[in-house]
């Protein structure tokens, strides 16, 4: 689904990514840890072409992102759901519009997009909330509606940037399911995260970046080093559930 | 298809309105813009018409003729007329004939002449000739033969008609392009509002995967409208400026002046269709300049 074949990045003098090569096959699950400015942005970003990698080649679904055009990256961006940690819905849509926004902008028709928003809502659990707006939700409820609009168009690939980052314990374990269940319907799913315990508890493919480089690929736990718990400690939190 | 066009429509519009004083601001100025270049172009065509009218008389000469000549006389003068080399023909014209031309130029106005209790205008020859240095020519010597009172002559009118003719095009052409710079980035900068307003918006939607099209639109479609409501309001305000301009200052001066003047009913569906253009144009350019930045991602 996504190979890194020899991705470098530099941003001026600073070392987005090194030498990075990893396969991610179709149905795979993925967390992608490390530090904060270790490149795990860089990772995604360079999927979906928002920036271009100096050397190494990108496939994406079996395309090579790196030669797209910009014409083409609309096409490459329909194939791939992203969650966010913002959840970043439209605060004026109702929930069900919220999620036929996504099918509308790939100018799906009216009728498919009666049948297969209702379908995405019911599956991740807020079908009777489909006409509330975002701001009467939880959190996890906003985050299921953020999830139900990166898969209503049935992407091959779900990006995950840290899902789970505003979310309590219990129902960040909630999403973690959804997740789950998700890729267990043929989903692959890329999920960057910081949250060591949810990491530990999935027991998934886990790839390690840092300062660029993939430094581990190995199905197990988050596997924080001393040195790298040094280093997140030292850092600005971005997520509570580090530790 | 249908749902994304109404989509647009349904946005361009409610950012025209979310926006309404920077709308109303942009729409005013393009607005003024285009009644400065409104009235450039009015003049311009009318100054044009006016050396086109003139240009027609290029090659003719009209000599006038003592009202003392006795009929041989002025059949003499005729004879050393024809004799001037380069001259291509003479034509009698009588006090009468000139009086019927005068007539028809007047139009509705021509029973002011009635009222005259004789003809004050000349017998007179017109000279015909093939170029510029016979016209010069009988310019010179025509006046010196016995019995011809005067001579009208365009040449001198039309060379300096010309040049202010050309002075005028070059300024408005000029002060055109300064305007529509001016416009567009005013277009740019109320939009720019808009695309800042939905700026997670716009990321969401690239996010989706949709194409810059479909983002760009609703914004294309509210610069149309800015523009669109400009051109129609100066066209408004300038046709009635026209009309009460040709109405006050038309038949009674202009048309004693001999001179035509275009006609609102003519200028004004033009002016329309050029403001338009405009309109759409600067409206198109300064939204696409406006998000451009945010679909370079």
């Amino acid at each position: 689904m996504i190979v890194f074949n020899k991705v470098n990045k530099n941003y001026g003098t600073n070392v987005g990514l090194k030498d990075a090569t990893v396969h991610i096959e179709k149905g795979d699950f993925v967390f992608l840890v490390g530090p904060s400015g270790a490149g795990k942005t860089t990772f995604v970003r360079l999927i979906l072409k928002e920036i271009e990698a100096d050397s190494g080649t990108i496939l994406v679904g079996g395309r090579d992102v790196t030669r797209m055009t910009h014409r083409e990256i609309p096409e490459l961006r329909q194939q791939i759901g992203m969650v966010f940690q913002d959840f970043r819905l439209l605060e004026k849509k109702t929930v069900y519009e919220n999620v036929a926004f996504a099918m509308e902008v790939r100018h799906k028709k009216k009728k498919v997009i009666r049948k297969e928003v209702p379908f995405a809502l019911d599956l991740v659990g807020i079908a009777d909330k489909a006409d509330r707006y975002p701001n009467e939700l939880s959190a996890g409820e906003q985050q299921r509606v953020g999830i139900a609009r990166a898969i209503v168009n049935n992407p091959k690939l779900l990006i995950a940037d840290e899902p789970t980052g505003n979310l309590d314990p219990v129902t960040a374990m909630e999403i973690m399911q959804l997740l789950e269940k998700i890729n267990v319907r043929g989903t692959t799913i890329l999920m960057v995260t910081h949250a060591k315990d949810i990491v530990d508890q999935m027991n998934k493919r886990v790839v390690a970046i840092k300062d660029g480089q993939i430094v581990r690929d190995e199905q197990g736990t988050y596997g924080i080093t001393p040195e790298h718990l040094y280093e997140i400690s030292t850092k600005e939190d971005e997520s509570p559930y580090v530790f | 298809m249908f749902s994304r066009i109404g989509y647009t429509i349904k946005q361009a519009f409610s950012q025209v309105f979310r926006n309404r004083g920077m709308s109303f601001t942009a729409t005013l100025a393009i607005t003024a813009m285009m009644l400065i270049l409104g009235l450039f172009f009015s003049t311009f065509v009318n100054v044009d018409l006016f050396a086109e009218v003139i240009q027609q008389d290029y090659n003719v000469i009209e000599v006038y003729l003592d009202d003392a000549n006795d009929d041989a006389k002025n059949e003499t003068v005729g004879k050393n007329l024809e004799a001037i080399q380069g001259v291509g023909s003479v034509k009698y014209r009588s006090k009468a004939d000139a009086m019927k031309i005068m007539k028809e130029r007047w139009g509705d106005n021509a029973y002011l002449l009635d009222n005259l209790q004789q003809n004050p205008l000349p017998n007179s020859y017109m000279v015909y000739v093939n170029d510029k240095a016979s016209a010069d020519r009988v310019s010179k010597e025509a006046p010196e033969i016995a019995g011809v009172s005067d001579i009208k002559y365009y040449q001198d009118t039309v060379e300096k008609l010309s040049k202010i003719t050309r002075a005028v095009e070059v300024g408005s052409i000029v002060m055109m392009a300064f305007l529509i710079v001016v416009s567009v980035i005013l277009v740019a900068n109320t939009i720019k509002l808009t695309v800042f307003n939905r700026a997670k918006e716009i990321g969401i939607m690239k996010y989706l995967g949709a194409t810059d099209w479909f983002v760009r639109a609703p914004f294309v479609l509210e610069g149309i409208i800015l523009g669109t409501v400009s051109a129609a309001v100066a066209t408004g305000i300038l046709g009635a400026l026209y009309i009460r301009f040709v109405k006050s200052i038309g038949p009674d001066i202009l048309r004693v002046l001999s001179v035509p003047v275009i006609s609102a009913k003519y200028l004004m569906p033009n002016l329309l269709i050029i403001f338009l253009a405009l309109g759409v144009g600067i409206g198109t350019c300064g939204s696409i300049i406006s998000i451009r930045k945010f679909l370079d991602k």
